[in-house]
């Protein structure tokens, strides 16, 4: 029997505004446990929630980004749930008048290109965190208590694990984009939930879900959905019954392991919450945050194929990353040539970035000094082997190139005298290679070339050097 | 006819997180009952393209500036906890 | 003769020239509570040792206080669900019970300090607010000054009775389906539901969201809206307060009243209101006339579905408002408690007595899927229905007068065994709630029974103003509000 796969996700994305969403104190990520707290996150007798206005500006920014439709009327609900770092017992969150409806993002697999449909996106705020410890206690730390969150849900458009994988990827790089968050799936303001269900292809109805909770890391979802759908096939093949369970991935094994098998729904009893009043939101405040969106990153993707005169590829590689992409800007802004920008940026750089395990924000490497070396290239001044040196010495200490070069001499040897005295030395010593090269021996060209280099620690200017060679040797 | 069984003010009672004995759970599916039975009298209205009333005042974008402001310290928000440790307030784990 | 018994502008002519002292007035209070309250049991929790060092600060003030407004000096008791920094707030209810500093004061509590008033103390109440008759209360019932048999009313009876029985000058009450109007009617004392959305909830033990206002509870009209100045006004914590000026109501206590049209709703004198109610009622109308003002009958179609409306709404909100006392962060944690399960429901099962639970239930119950539509927002619709019945009152009328209870106080014990019955009492209160109008009680005669009588008079959406002024032309054309109880002797 052949399934197909239907897959949807659920993202929940932390917006960095200064403040939380319904209480002044501060949105912050690493305090001391319970020390950005007030009595309205600790949910307390008598507070009341008050909305932060930029949380509402936040999320249309980011449903705007995912192509949503803006809801002109939209309000808040009670959704009730007991747990200890839930401290009113009711989360605040949108039901049925969600912020951002019908939207859709592009993905790319295997080179062709996808429309994965978005539900809605809706407004909530985020619990605190339980810590739970071995001896039978777990410890409370509400600092996350009221942190604006928008939750962001999938069609089930997604028909396999590598899709569900492009899909975040693109989903962050657009929100990356936006500005309303920083997307660390590390510090947990990115988290997804995926649901998959399998049905024998031709079949009408989905098959029963089940939704992998606590997922770390993108490619942890690719990989438990992975596994998840081979499970699937199997219970199916032997007969067996789907059964709408909630799992989590084991990082160890690489396996999915049951959480809990849910029974009917739950019951969270919804209704609109009578402390905070509707929100309308007028053509002309759509307008206001529509106008504040940035340029996106297929935006710029074309740009940079079109105006830019760019591969598609780099394009592509440049522009999945905002960071990246960012860098990239400014250092062609600083002066530095379109595609060596580009290659720097892809491989150099990347490669260093990968090696140390760091973001791009954390090297001492300026865009203003990338160009200046790109330029020192460019002008002959430094060749690309000594370019290398001057690489290491810039990501690494984040020197000006120029100092580095002229203090460390490492300019290119450009003096046609100069050179073909080093030159005439060489061939002097090497007769048989001289030979060598009249007698139809390319690779004697190659060596003394070698030779020169050598001789002048990788300085000379090579195109110089093998125009003299030649020279020199069609004298003798 | 009964509005409200025994079983569902259990599921209620579970719900809203209240320990009921058998015996309040008698007591209060028969005066639940009563209520529900007596607030049935609402069907005698038809309602039908009737807004539903949430607020009553017609307020609406009522919001603040996003402006971070302290306003505890760790050891007030502390200080009523029934039982805390290392600066966070302890519960029992989910399970015995 | 008590201090409390002179004009607000007496007391603060005597403060400002030193013939008194802030701390002869709290002795007024805490001798009058020492007196009557072992019997009124008005009081749940007492701030003397605060109460005399603020005494003693504003003392120290007096003589530089001229234009600092009425309230210098003059004590207040604050029922128990409104929150005081330092000072214990059990809304009445175990699962409070060790909540002796709640972090910060409530909005109205922070206007009153501003106002130089010294907090008395915290007043008994029904727990969480819900009840009519102060006996749900988790600590003892407040019995009523005029016959200590007969309950105070409710929720805020504590409120009520510390008034009448002259332990302080006014007191802060909350009112969510009458529970302020029907314990001053009880009580004999002037009390005030403003407009939603008039005053701050912001640190109000939240039982229903949409209907819960705080309001003052007085001994006349004029203290009345003197304290409603004080406390009203927009608060940027509170999304649903309105963010409108606050009019001087002193100053609509004209005494006249010729021209007003009253509305007198048919609902309001049908089956189970007593004679005697209604007779005192339509004395007060004949005041009324005799004054210049207008009255004719006019119909509030919808009353009939109020109760049931209420309980429905009410309850919903009221199970998730009353959820967050979980046990994890303040209040009450079960020793029992041995998982997190256990931690919820014993702590709660444990701490809530049975109306509270009776509510949660019947709430929960009308949110779960399924009975939503049903039950919840069935009766949001009929919300609406109730307040456009209002609305087309208003349209012609300035005010609607009618009783604040089908009957005067009952007796303690009387009617706790049948939750209907209890809720039964409020039925001309709660459409006032729903609607979110403004509406106030004034003594307007008394019973075979010597036991006090309510006049409810009701206006538009933010016309306190008028309210008052037809409160006020009635008060002072009558003598009811002179009357006090013979308890404890001589007073």
């Amino acid at each position: 029997m052949n399934f197909e796969t239907i897959i949807g996700i659920e993202v929940h994305v932390e917006l960095k505004t200064a403040s939380k969403i319904f209480s002044p104190s501060p949105n912050a990520f690493g305090s001391e446990p319970n020390s950005n707290v007030n009595p309205i996150d600790l949910g307390y007798p008598g507070v009341l929630p008050v909305l932060n206005e930029e949380v509402v500006n936040y999320a249309m920014k980011a449903g705007m980004a995912l192509n949503c439709d803006i809801a002109t009327n939209t309000k808040f609900d009670r959704k009730n749930y007991f747990y200890p770092d839930n401290p009113k017992a009711y989360q605040i969150s949108q039901f049925d008048q969600p912020i951002a409806e019908n939207g859709y993002i592009d993905i790319e697999v295997d080179g062709k290109t996808k429309r994965i449909g978005i539900t809605r996106l809706h407004i909530e705020e985020d619990a605190g965190k339980l810590t739970h410890s071995d001896d039978g206690y777990s410890l409370v730390d509400y600092n996350r208590q009221g942190t604006p969150l928008v939750e962001i849900v999938s069609e089930p458009d997604i028909s396999s694990p590598q899709e569900a994988y492009a899909y975040l990827e693109k989903l962050k790089n657009i929100i990356q984009y936006t500005g309303v968050s920083d997307c660390k799936m590390e510090e947990g303001s990115l988290r997804a939930d995926a649901n998959i269900s399998i049905r024998p292809i031709g079949q009408e109805e989905f098959g029963t879900k089940t939704e992998l909770k606590n997922l770390n890391s993108f490619s942890f979802v690719q990989k438990g959905l992975e596994f998840e759908e081979q499970r699937q096939q199997k219970v199916l093949q032997a007969g067996g019954e789907m059964l709408q369970e909630t799992r989590r991935f084991d990082e160890q094994t690489k396996e999915t392991v049951l959480m809990r098998v849910k029974e009917g729904s739950d019951d969270y009893r919804y209704f609109p919450e009578p402390d905070l009043v509707p929100l309308y939101i007028d053509e002309e405040w759509k307008k206001r945050i529509y106008d504040e969106i940035p340029e996106l990153p297929d935006a710029r993707k074309s740009r940079y194929i079109n105006e830019l005169k760019l591969p598609e590829y780099d394009a592509m590689v440049l522009t999945n990353n905002k960071e990246l992409s960012d860098f990239f800007e400014e250092t062609i802004n600083a002066g530095a040539e379109v595609k060596q920008a580009s290659n720097w940026l892809m491989g150099d750089v990347s490669g260093y970035m990968n090696k140390n395990q760091k973001e791009l924000a954390d090297l001492a490497l300026t865009p203003q000094n990338l160009a200046t070396m790109i330029k020192l290239i460019e002008d002959g001044t430094i060749s690309s082997k000594i370019a290398k040196k001057v690489f290491a010495e810039t990501v690494e200490n984040g020197t000006d190139p120029q100092k580095f070069v002229k203090d460390q001499g490492l300019g290119q040897i450009s003096d046609e005298g100069q050179l073909r005295e080093i030159i005439s030395g060489i061939l002097d010593n090497n007769q048989q290679s001289i030979d060598d090269y009249k007698n139809g021996k390319d690779k004697a060209l190659g060596f003394l070339v070698g030779q020169v280099m050598k001789a002048t620690k990788g300085q000379a200017n090579p195109p110089m050097v093998n125009k003299i060679i030649i020279e020199e040797m069609d004298k003798r | 006819m009964s509005r409200i069984s025994k079983e569902q003010v259990k599921h209620v009672a579970h719900l809203a997180r209240l320990h009921v004995s058998e015996e309040e759970a008698d007591m209060f599916t028969k005066q639940l009952d009563d209520i529900i039975t007596f607030a049935e009298q609402l069907n005698e209205l038809d309602t039908e393209g009737v807004e539903p009333t949430t607020h009553v005042l017609d307020l609406k974008n009522v919001t603040r500036k996003d402006e971070p402001k302290h306003w505890l310290t760790k050891e007030e928000a502390l200080k009523n906890a029934p039982e805390k440790q290392d600066g966070q307030f302890r519960v029992p784990s989910i399970l015995e | 003769m008590s201090l409390f018994d002179h004009k607000l502008s007496e007391i603060q002519e005597w403060l400002h020239t030193k013939e008194i002292s802030v701390n002869d007035l709290l002795n007024e209070a805490y001798n009058r509570i020492n007196e009557v309250d072992g019997e009124v049991k008005a009081f749940l929790t007492l701030n003397e040792e605060a109460a005399r060092q603020r005494a003693n600060e504003l003392d120290a003030l007096r003589g530089t206080t001229e234009g600092r407004g009425l309230l210098f000096g003059m004590p207040i008791g604050i029922k128990d669900n409104i929150v005081t920094k330092g000072l214990r707030s059990t809304a009445a209810s175990q699962i409070l019970d060790n909540l002796n500093d709640p972090l910060y004061d409530a909005h109205v509590v922070q206007k009153l300090n501003g106002a130089e008033s010294v907090t008395v103390g915290k007043l008994n109440m029904d727990e969480f607010a819900m009840g009519s008759s102060n006996e749900n209360s988790s600590y003892y019932a407040t019995r009523n000054p005029w016959n200590t048999d007969y309950v105070p009313g409710g929720s805020s009876g504590g409120s009520a009775a510390a008034v009448a029985a002259g332990e302080v000058p006014f007191s802060l009450g909350s009112d969510t389906g009458g529970s302020i109007r029907q314990p001053a009617a009880y009580c004999g004392v002037v009390g005030l539901k403003p407009t939603y959305g008039r005053v701050s909830r912001f640190g109000l033990i939240a039982f229903a969201s949409s209907l819960d206002q705080i309001g003052p509870l007085t001994r006349t009209v004029e203290d009345n809206a003197y304290v409603l100045e004080t406390i009203a006004g927009h608060d940027k914590m509170d999304s649903t307060s309105a963010d409108l000026e606050v009019p001087k109501y002193t100053e609509a206590l004209t005494g006249d009243v010729k021209g007003l049209k009253i509305g007198v709703p048919k609902e309001y004198f049908a089956e189970g209101v007593s004679e005697e109610v209604k007779t005192a009622v339509r004395n007060a109308l004949k005041v009324y006339e005799d004054m210049g003002a207008t009255w004719e009958e006019v119909t509030l179609p919808h009353s009939k579905y109020a109760l049931s409306t209420y309980y429905l709404l009410s309850s919903s909100e009221a199970s998730a408002n009353l959820a967050r006392f979980d046990g994890v962060r303040y209040g009450r944690r079960s020793p029992q408690a041995e998982n997190m399960i256990d931690m919820f429901k014993l702590s709660r099962s444990e701490g809530f007595g049975d109306e509270v639970k009776r509510r949660i239930m019947l709430g929960t119950f009308a949110l779960s899927s399924g009975y939503y539509d049903a039950y919840y927002k069935k009766a949001q619709k009929v919300r609406t229905l109730i307040k456009q019945d209002f609305e087309k009152v208003f349209a012609n009328y300035d005010v609607i007068i009618g009783p604040t209870t089908p009957t005067p106080a009952f007796k303690v014990g009387e009617k706790t065994e049948d939750p209907l019955t209890m809720y039964a009492n409020d039925i001309l209160t709660i459409p006032v709630n729903l609607a979110g109008v403004p509406g106030i009680s004034v003594p307007c005669g008394f019973s075979s029974e010597g036991l006090p009588i309510g006049l409810q008079i009701i206006g538009d959406h933010f016309d306190e103003g008028t309210v008052y002024r037809a409160a006020h032309a009635y008060e002072q054309a009558t003598d009811y509000h002179t009357h006090k109880p013979s308890l404890g002797g001589a007073n």
